[in-house]
């Protein structure tokens, strides 16, 4: 046998000649590998294959180590916030939905116009990339609804069993505007105290998603840029609004505290007035949850004059986003930095901050 | 001890020779043990459920009575309340008898 | 919801308060056994729709609470091991240790999952037979037939890493300890409406007669429990002592029979220390011996674990109704939800936290409304 030659064909003469390379073929993962944030040739695939297609703005196409924008003239408002949920997938959004809203809504809680968005990626090492396209997906969807560029970004990425699937950072930056100014502690004894639509969706739906207490609910997660709904406060109440804030974890409860604690007043709601759909109702019963307690992501708490809660309302109510607005409450000047609220039959009790995460219970 | 909620059973099933359901709280729906309950359950009835297990059937005859002779009672007690004959603008304040 | 939101309806619930202050002629004094029923008064203001008729001592119902120290200490001590999955219900994540509790086991690496039933955590075992999966079984009565029938089930399917931590408690024997004790002031009962639903309500019988106390089974809503009060100070006007039932929609006299029966099968009685009272005999539940290998304790080898309560702590006087949680000296200042002393501020259901998470506001701006204790 040996002697014996066979005949080349041509096309492998040529590959021959041109020089042997490595004859692995390049790995085609459909997951997110650790080179994918060290910067090389992976990163820059990411970037321009995953990325730039969805957030297309000019400054981030440049690819510059930083993004020039123009600010103009006046104050901005900034904001960073880091997100961190599980499942990272849910009805009504991802982690992405909320990476972007989220910060949107801490800028527009100050009365400013958000404008620009940067995002920090920490990627776990084996992320199928059908995920990280959903989410980057979503957050460009999220993105143009709130009329944000983003601007800026990074991708690093840590070694299986070091981030949960996937941690996002995002920080957002938005011109302020001197004539509407909220502020914590701008709260007044005869305030109004208004939420803008249903409390306890998002929180609801997270756990429902959750493995452990495996629960079916129809619900969604609310998660929502409430610009349209600041807008409306801007154009009703003005310059006399004094504090937003969007109850995000802790929920009402929290946010309440925050504000009567920063204001030095005291609060009084009403149980009866409280909006939430039945099962958000009906899980907080199975679970001995307090609906107070539960994460909100498209909501806000709007304290205003009391004279002018009812064009308030009725400005948040020509919104669909604010279509379920409510009076919830008043200010006043007993128990300053205690919130309490009658019950629906009469009696009063406290409305405290928790220690810290609220736990289902069986008793 | 404690937290047991009414709910709705919708569907029946087995987990093996475990009697299970698909119980309706008001919108939220979760699979429930029904062993304790099986021979007097079916589709439609209620239970009260307490950590994953139906402990007992809703008599909702007995309920039925009971709450209707809370109304009423409620009802006479508004009456009463009326009867004697308090002033317009003090409605709200009950006289401790 | 049907069967619990017409429960909460304000007129009726109204009328029922004003019923109750038209029928009692002095104030009684009546103790509600269930945490439940504890956090629904004290969070709906019911003691105070009720004022000057009925004084509430809130009675040692919370199975967490009354969680002996030691095995919470062997709780923590699993929960730390590699290989081991300690399940449990939400209530226990925060109660205090000796030293730590199980938030902290589990900031420092060790494996702590809340489930809603203990067939999850039996699903648990058997989706990863390469662990040990601990259920941390706390509860009255109500509880046992889930966890009785989670050990029958891991019996029967041959699981053989699950186990359960077992706490359970019995009302009947608390409620004689609380009798037989010579500064009792219990004058009725409002005995928990879930037990009964379980047991049905045959065993108080004896009690009320002996004692010459009401005993009246009540529901959890506002409605159920101010039938409840009222039904009781209708008997004690008339100078009777039954047991009636106001849960009727849900308790018949003999309870659940084949839940019952499993209960007794999977488990017996056994002495039973009550955190903060003391060891009451037969007033717990113990694996009977052919379930052993079911029994955590037995299995991992934890009956050298024990634990002495701390002393500034009077957990031990407010469970037995000596104390209300705004007389005790340590209650908002040492002890708060965040920094809690004992097991009655960080439960849920205990009546120190619940006292602070809701009741704080009267209790701050009333008068003390019964004398005696006055605040140091």
């Amino acid at each position: 046998m040996s002697g014996v030659t066979r005949d080349l064909s041509a096309e492998v003469g040529a590959r021959l000649a041109q020089g042997l390379n490595c004859a692995v073929p390049f790995n085609q993962s459909d997951r997110v590998l650790l080179g994918h944030g060290s910067g090389g040739k992976l990163s820059a695939a990411l970037v321009r294959d995953r990325f730039l297609p969805h957030f297309d703005s000019a400054a981030l196409a440049q690819l510059g180590d930083a993004a020039v924008v123009d600010v103009g003239a006046g104050a901005i408002a900034i904001s960073t916030d880091s997100f961190v949920v599980n499942p990272l997938e849910f009805p009504g959004g991802n982690i992405g939905t909320l990476a972007v809203n989220g910060t949107v809504n801490d800028v527009a809680m100050m009365g400013a116009r958000p404008l620009w968005l940067t995002v920090g990626f920490i990627l776990e090492e084996g992320l199928p990339l059908e995920v990280l396209d959903r989410v980057t997906a979503a957050m460009a969807a999220a993105a143009r609804t709130a009329g944000v560029a983003i601007v800026a970004g990074d991708t690093k990425v840590v070694e299986r069993g070091k981030a949960d699937g996937m941690f996002i950072n995002t920080t957002g930056v938005g011109a302020v505007d001197p004539t509407f100014r909220p502020s914590p502690e701008r709260a007044r004894p005869g305030d109004a105290i208004l939420i803008t639509g249903d409390i306890g969706v998002h929180g609801i739906t997270i756990m429902a998603a959750r493995e452990g207490l495996a629960f079916d609910a129809d619900l969604a997660s609310d998660s929502a840029a409430l610009t349209p709904l600041v807008d409306a406060l801007r154009a009703s109440v003005g310059a006399a609004i004094r504090a937003l804030r969007d109850p995000t974890r802790g929920g009402v409860a929290s946010t309440l505290n925050e504000i009567a604690a920063a204001s030095k007043v005291g609060m009084v709601l009403d149980e009866t007035t409280l909006p939430m759909p039945r099962e958000v109702a009906a899980a907080c019963e199975m679970l001995g949850l307090d609906p107070l307690y539960v994460a909100n992501e498209g909501i806000c708490v709007a304290i205003v004059p009391g004279e002018l809660a009812d064009a308030a309302l009725a400005s948040l109510r020509a919104h669909p986003l604010g279509k379920n607005a409510r009076r919830i409450g008043r200010v006043v000047s007993e128990h300053p930095g205690m919130v309490v609220m009658r019950t629906g039959i009469g009696g009063t009790r406290v409305v405290d901050m928790l220690p810290g995460d609220q736990l289902p219970r069986i008793c | 001890m404690c937290l047991g909620i009414p709910g709705r059973i919708i569907e029946l099933h087995h987990d093996g020779d475990l009697a299970m359901g698909t119980v309706d709280f008001g919108g939220v729906r979760r699979d429930v043990c029904l062993a304790y309950v099986q021979e007097e359950v079916g589709i439609g009835d209620y239970v009260i459920v307490h950590v994953g297990f139906a402990i007992s059937k809703v008599d909702e005859a007995e309920a039925k009575r009971t709450f209707e002779a809370l109304e009423e009672m409620s009802q006479l007690e508004e009456l009463e309340f009326l009867k004697d004959a308090i002033p317009p603008g003090v409605i709200g304040q009950e006289a401790r008898s | 919801m049907k069967y619990l939101s017409e429960y909460r309806d304000a007129h009726i619930a109204r009328a029922l308060a004003k019923e109750i202050r038209a029928t009692a002629t002095r104030t009684w004094t009546m103790m509600e056994v269930c945490g439940g029923q504890t956090h629904t008064i004290v969070k709906q203001g019911l003691d105070e729709l009720t004022e000057g008729a009925v004084e509430m001592i809130h009675g040692p119902g919370c199975p967490v609470c009354v969680t002996p120290l030691e095995q919470i200490d062997r709780a923590l001590d699993l929960a730390a091991r590699p290989g081991v999955v300690l399940t449990s219900f939400g209530d226990m994540l925060r109660v205090p240790g000796s030293e730590c509790d199980l938030f902290q086991i589990r900031a420092r690496g060790g494996n702590v999952r809340i489930v809603y039933s203990p067939l999850d955590a039996l699903e648990l075992a058997q989706k990863n037979p390469d662990k040990e999966i601990v259920f941390f079984a706390v509860g009255f009565e109500t509880t046992a037939p889930a966890n009785a029938m989670a050990v029958w089930r891991a019996r029967e399917l041959g699981v053989k890493n699950f186990s359960v931590l077992v706490s359970h408690v019995t009302v009947p024997p608390a409620m004689l300890a609380l009798l037989s004790a010579p500064d009792n002031r219990v004058q009725a009962f409002l005995a928990a409406g879930h037990v009964c639903t379980v047991m049905g309500f045959t065993e108080y019988e004896p009690i009320a007669a002996t004692y010459h106390v009401p005993i009246i089974v009540t529901g959890f809503e506002p409605v159920d429990l101010l039938e409840g009060m009222l039904m009781a100070v209708k008997q004690l006007e008339a100078g009777d002592a039954r047991v009636e039932n106001q849960y009727v929609r849900a308790v018949r006299r003999d309870g659940n029979v084949p839940a019952r029966s499993l209960v007794e099968r999977v488990f017996e009685l056994a002495d039973r220390q009550w955190r903060g009272i003391g060891e009451i005999p037969l007033s717990g539940l113990a694996l009977r011996e052919e379930f052993l290998e079911y029994d955590a304790v037995t299995k991992f080898g934890l009956e050298g674990i024990r634990a002495t309560e701390p002393a500034e702590c009077r957990a031990g006087d407010v469970l037995r109704g000596q104390l209300k949680p705004v007389q005790c000296p340590a209650f908002g200042t040492v002890c708060t939800p965040e920094h809690p002393l004992g097991a009655p501020m960080v439960s849920s259901e205990g009546a120190c936290a619940a006292y602070y998470n809701y009741g704080r506001f009267r209790a701050g701006a009333m008068a003390p409304a019964t004398a005696g204790e006055a605040r140091p």
